[in-house]
């Protein structure tokens, strides 16, 4: 199963047989102070730097979210694509809770963007999967409904078939639904790493589409969270998703090591160009 | 070292403080001592997740600790004495919001701390949380939000308490990802709380004041 996604230049290919495709987290102000306050008096430049950053620290796609307190994401987030859109040639992410935030983005977007996201709440359903069909999207399925996040495995299968019925039923084909198998917090529930893992696997067998998982849930209120997000997405690419959501400066050398591992980098051609791009990077640093 | 019950608790020493406590217990102790012990520890350990000394999983163990101690201590207690709970308080994720994470760690530390916490769930509807004020008597609540939009259902929910005419007889926090000094401001709680162990101060705090 291929997802493509494409910009006005540029085409990504989500796959098994490719390597693993990383989605840039950055843009969203959950969390991030200044960029909130930025978006708040609707400054864009902050939006724009991390947009090149993110290309440059090698992300495929960018996530762009612009919802915060005191955000009008009708106005704002079309605003957001458009800078970020003119600034790298990459496939953008749409991401909002706003059905109307995404419709007003999707009308300006150059290309087949993603849409993040559609939920198995009903609502949401109703929603968000016809705009998906309008503008031949692709879009991210989160794997929660009216009961709520699902903690087991078991729950996690139910409402990916749930979505994908409901997409197929809509006019969205398999190929264009991408399944985020909610990352959960493993210090706040000890199952948690395992039931991902296992959702993972169930889901890909079952319903053979592709699928994602942010890589920087899991670590949420522990130490050294960078080394367990990157154990977690080393252990996900392995259990078979084909995206991740997270910060590509901090987890794509181990998305390039397991895609290598895996047989997704032939002639380790990326791992190898990663390399020299960072060797290259420190002569300069020490010849400066 | 020999431990005692609040370094053995505090220090996360499971085999410890359960074998201090059962000895205190069959050498006739009065086990309201036991549960006070516990009780210093459990707030040791919540200075040091203040200083990020101890994590989320310090935290849950913890209270698993807390908890074997109290079943043990229970039965020993005088008849018509019951684990002394220091406070009630009503909590849920408000209309809109499906996010139980955080309201579940804010909802266990509460317990753990000695308050009765009424949990009413995910997606939680303002005339149900104004009912449950009405049947309980609670006069502490907590409104856990993650999305952006769950700012406007704190807000609706706290209007409709108003309206029912009980902003007066409770105290309101809010809780959850994004929220600061401006979103309390915007949805007219009383306070806002950054972690579990926020809520459960600011709980303690407003049990001492009303």
């Amino acid at each position: 199963m291929e997802t493509i996604l494409t910009s006005l230049t540029k085409e990504v290919i989500i796959g098994d047989n490719q390597p693993t495709v990383l989605i840039g987290e950055r843009i969203n102000p959950t969390g991030k102070k200044k960029l909130s306050e930025a978006l708040k008096l609707g400054d864009l430049e902050i939006v724009r730097r991390e947009a090149l950053a993110q290309v440059e620290a090698g992300a495929d796609i960018l996530d762009i979210n612009v919802g915060t307190f005191g955000v009008n994401e009708v106005t704002l987030l079309p605003k957001a694509i458009q800078t970020v859109a003119e600034a790298v040639d990459i496939p953008l992410c749409i991401d909002s809770a706003f059905p109307e935030a995404l419709e007003a983005a999707l009308k300006i977007y150059s290309g087949k963007a993603l849409i993040n996201s559609v939920t198995g709440e009903e609502h949401s359903l109703a929603k968000v999967l016809p705009l998906a069909k309008k503008y031949n999207s692709a879009i991210i399925g989160l794997l929660q409904d009216d009961e709520g996040i699902p903690k087991d495995s078991e729950r996690r299968l139910a409402i990916a078939h749930k979505v994908v019925m409901r997409a197929e039923a809509a006019g969205v084909p398999r190929e264009n639904i991408i399944i985020d198998c909610m990352t959960f917090a493993v210090g706040a529930d000890p199952g948690s790493g395992q039931a991902i893992i296992e959702a993972i696997r169930k889901i890909k067998a079952e319903l053979g589409v592709n699928l994602t998982a942010g890589a920087s849930n899991i670590s949420f209120g522990l130490p050294r969270r960078n080394l367990l997000n990157n154990a977690f997405v080393v252990m996900a690419i392995a259990a078979g998703i084909t995206c991740l959501i997270g910060d590509a400066a901090k987890v794509r050398p181990s998305c390039l090591a397991a895609d290598l591992i895996l047989g997704r980098d032939k002639r380790a051609r990326r791992y190898v160009a990663d390399y020299r791009k960072h060797q290259s990077m420190k002569k300069q640093s020490s010849l400066e | 070292m020999s431990y005692t019950l609040v370094t053995a608790l505090s220090d996360l020493r499971e085999e410890e403080a359960l074998k201090i406590s059962e000895e205190r217990l069959n050498s006739g102790e009065n086990p309201q001592g036991i549960l006070d012990d516990a009780r210093s520890a459990m707030e040791i350990v919540g200075k040091r997740f203040e200083d990020s000394e101890y994590f989320i999983p310090d935290l849950v163990y913890s209270g698993e600790i807390l908890q074997q101690i109290t079943a043990m201590v229970k039965p020993k207690l005088k008849r018509n004495s019951q684990v002394e709970r220091i406070g009630k308080i009503i909590i849920g994720t408000v209309a809109g919001d499906i996010h139980d994470i955080g309201k579940n760690i804010v909802t266990f530390m509460l317990d753990i701390n000695g308050f009765e916490v009424h949990d009413l769930g995910i997606d939680v509807s303002e005339q149900k949380f104004v009912e449950t004020i009405k049947e309980t008597n609670i006069n502490i609540v907590g409104l856990s939000g993650f999305l952006t939009l769950a700012f406007d259902s704190m807000k609706e929910t706290i209007e409709a308490i108003k309206s029912a005419g009980l902003r007066d007889d409770v105290k309101i926090m809010i809780g959850g990802g994004q929220i600061d000094e401006e979103i309390k401001k915007y949805t007219g709680a009383d306070s806002y709380g950054k972690d579990a162990m926020a809520a459960v101060s600011i709980a303690k705090a407003w049990l001492g004041g009303k």
